[in-house]
């Protein structure tokens, strides 16, 4: 009864100072809804990142000359042959793909339309690897990829550039200073984790790639596809040491190559966004503690302008917790109130920026739900004190004040 | 006719050492059901401190209060604001009514305290606006009333609770004269057709004409006590 009284009192109060209440919730609806919309796109980064990363392919590995992680390939380490790919293939068991890679820029013409891209040569094993479907036509033979034969299957962007809505397959490409067939079309797979678009590239048999762009049999790049999740370090590790063995490294040597998790890739990448998003939704909280401090004036400057008041309630038979609840429901009703804007607020601009940066959006009750009650709590906290001030004035006093 | 009210020897002091002020000097005063008392008195004689104690606002330094009976200068904080909230109305001199709030929340303020229903808290305070002459001007806020009006509401808002004593501090302290023939006169009747005891401090004689007693103080003690009109028995 005495809960209801109060809560319709202090309902009263914030009707009757509409304007003051609601500059006295800015403070908590900005803090909210940075908080909010801080953590929700952090978030959705985070899950952005590990989206791409997982459309690269599952349990892959990359095996790259040099020492560095990223970057152009090699120095001046050797890259591969065919013959270190065979020697995968035959000692290490329980792989699902092994992909040798070579690729280089190169422009392509299609009847008056050319585009400039990524010509990557590989085996069978690159489509299985990398998750890549067909959209149209077929993949190379196993007697063409050993022939090396000039066919090709494209990227879904270079369709789209070159060919527009028409059909490519049969149709011959021209690359630099030879021809080849379109055999296949492959299904779109977007921007890959780092900006890249994974459909700009023309994939044909590893051989023609060496013979007639490259003029030599090296392997920059050799992607393994691990069948069972739970094997990778343990292939990883048999990589190494296969690899230092033909590499002839001894045991002080360091390695002249790399194996690379890509699931190590996507943790650090998402590592990072999770770290800015505690970062950016520490620094917003504290604009929602400055926006509680802002409760704790106004409502402090409300205790003594309406100290009068109070003291007409005393004087009619208010008890003091009557008088320290109504504070305290008006404090913790104006910061909730605060707290409810700013969720929505944030909801809404969260869709937008997501949509703006290209992020998934997804709502998150409990940032939504630990914001609600954190920002309730802030008006408890300092509401308090306002509320003990107003419910221990002295009636008399009270009524005296001008 | 029971006594509503009873000192015994109350004194009140303020301030400490030298500051010290004494300012009522151990009263006597014995105040029946259904009575219609004006306190009067120079300022610093001891009334208002008196009606403070009186109304359960302050509490005496020594001597006894009794009110129906009941020692007041033992109750606490609390007990003393349920004891307002059940038995007494206050009417201030400056009105002190709550600001942008209709004639009818001002009203309804106390019964809320009381834990009355909406509905029953509604009828009530038409009821006692109805009561002062303020029917139909239930939805006006402060602003918009004059200052008889206001002190009206205020009137209303004592009497909404159906109080056993009516305190009320130079009601007509505000106001011209003629409206405060009119408040003089709501307070008659309201003692006169519903019992209420009334207690009022003025300054001026001829509001206190208006009362069934008229007590005189003087340097914190009752000076003199004149009997203008009998109780009704």
């Amino acid at each position: 009864m005495m809960f209801w009284n109060s809560l319709l009192l202090a309902l009263r109060e914030i009707r009757r100072n509409l304007l003051r209440s609601f500059l006295t919730i800015l403070g908590i609806v900005i803090g909210v809804g940075a908080v909010i919309t801080m953590v929700t796109l952090g978030n959705g980064a985070t899950q952005a990142i590990k989206d791409q990363v997982s459309s690269l392919g599952s349990n892959l590995l990359q095996v790259r000359p040099g020492q560095r992680m990223f970057g152009p390939g090699g120095g001046g380490a050797p890259q591969f042959k065919l013959e270190d790919v065979k020697a995968i293939r035959q000692q290490i068991s329980g792989l699902a793909a092994v992909a040798p890679q070579v690729s280089r820029n190169a422009t392509v013409v299609a009847g008056t339309n050319n585009w400039s891209t990524s010509v990557t040569g590989s085996n069978l094993d690159y489509f299985t690897a990398g998750n890549w479907a067909l959209a149209e036509g077929r993949l190379f033979t196993p007697e063409e990829e050993n022939a090396g034969q000039t066919v090709c299957v494209l990227g879904a962007t270079i369709q789209k550039e070159l060919y527009g809505s028409s059909s490519p397959l049969g149709e011959n490409l021209r690359v630099k200073n030879f021809s080849c067939q379109v055999i296949g079309v492959l299904k779109a797979k977007g921007q890959s984790g780092m900006g890249r678009d994974q459909d700009d590239s023309v994939i044909m048999p590893l051989r023609a790639v060496q013979r007639r762009l490259l003029g030599s049999r090296d392997i920059s790049n050799i992607q393994i596809s691990v069948a069972n999740a739970d094997n990778i370090s343990r292939v990883q590790e048999q990589l190494t040491t296969l690899l230092r063995e033909r590499r002839r490294l001894g045991p002080g040597a360091d390695d002249n190559f790399n194996v690379l998790d890509t699931r190590q890739i996507a943790d650090a990448l998402s590592g990072t966004t999770q770290v800015l998003t505690m970062l950016l939704g520490a620094v917003a909280s504290v604009s929602l503690l400055v926006g509680g401090i802002g409760i704790m004036n106004i409502m402090l400057v409300s205790v003594t302008e309406r100290t009068r008041e109070i003291g007409i309630r005393l004087a009619i038979g208010a008890l003091e917790r009557e008088v320290l609840l109504q504070f305290l429901i008006e404090a913790v009703m104006l910061a909730a109130l605060g707290g409810l804007i700013g969720i929505i607020l944030a909801t809404g601009a969260s869709v937008l920026l997501a949509k703006l940066m290209q992020v998934p959006f997804t709502f998150n009750p409990t940032i939504n739900l630990l914001s609600f009650v954190f920002s309730a709590g802030i008006g408890i906290l300092f509401g308090y004190m306002p509320a003990k001030r107003a419910a221990r004035l002295d009636p008399i006093e009270a009524l005296r004040h001008e | 006719m029971s006594a509503l009210i009873e000192f015994h020897g109350i004194t009140k002091s303020y301030g400490q050492g030298q500051a010290r002020f004494q300012a009522l000097r151990g009263v006597d005063l014995c105040i029946e059901e259904g009575d219609f008392v004006a306190v009067m008195g120079p300022s610093g004689s001891g009334k208002s401190t008196s009606m403070n104690i009186i109304g359960c606002l302050d509490v005496p330094s020594g001597g006894e209060y009794l009110f129906h009976g009941t020692h007041v200068e033992r109750l606490d904080r609390n007990q003393r604001a349920l004891l307002r909230r059940h038995y007494l109305g206050f009417v201030f001199q400056g009105f002190n009514l709550l600001s942008r709030t209709t004639a009818q929340e001002n009203v309804e303020l106390p019964l809320l305290y009381r834990g009355e229903s909406a509905g029953r808290r509604a009828t009530a305070a038409r009821q006692a606006l109805q009561q002062v002459g303020l029917g139909g001007w239930e939805h006006h806020t402060s602003a918009e009333l004059s200052g008889g009006q206001q002190q009206r509401v205020a009137i209303a808002r004592a009497i909404a609770t159906r109080p056993t004593l009516l305190l009320a501090d130079e009601p007509t302290g505000n106001l011209d004269s003629q409206r405060s023939h009119e408040i003089m006169e709501l307070l008659n009747s309201l003692n006169r057709d519903q019992g209420i005891t009334v207690l009022m401090v003025t300054h001026e004689p001829d509001m206190a004409e208006y009362a069934k007693r008229v007590i005189h103080f003087r340097d914190g003690q009752v000076e003199q006590d004149e009997r203008l009109r009998e109780l009704a028995s």
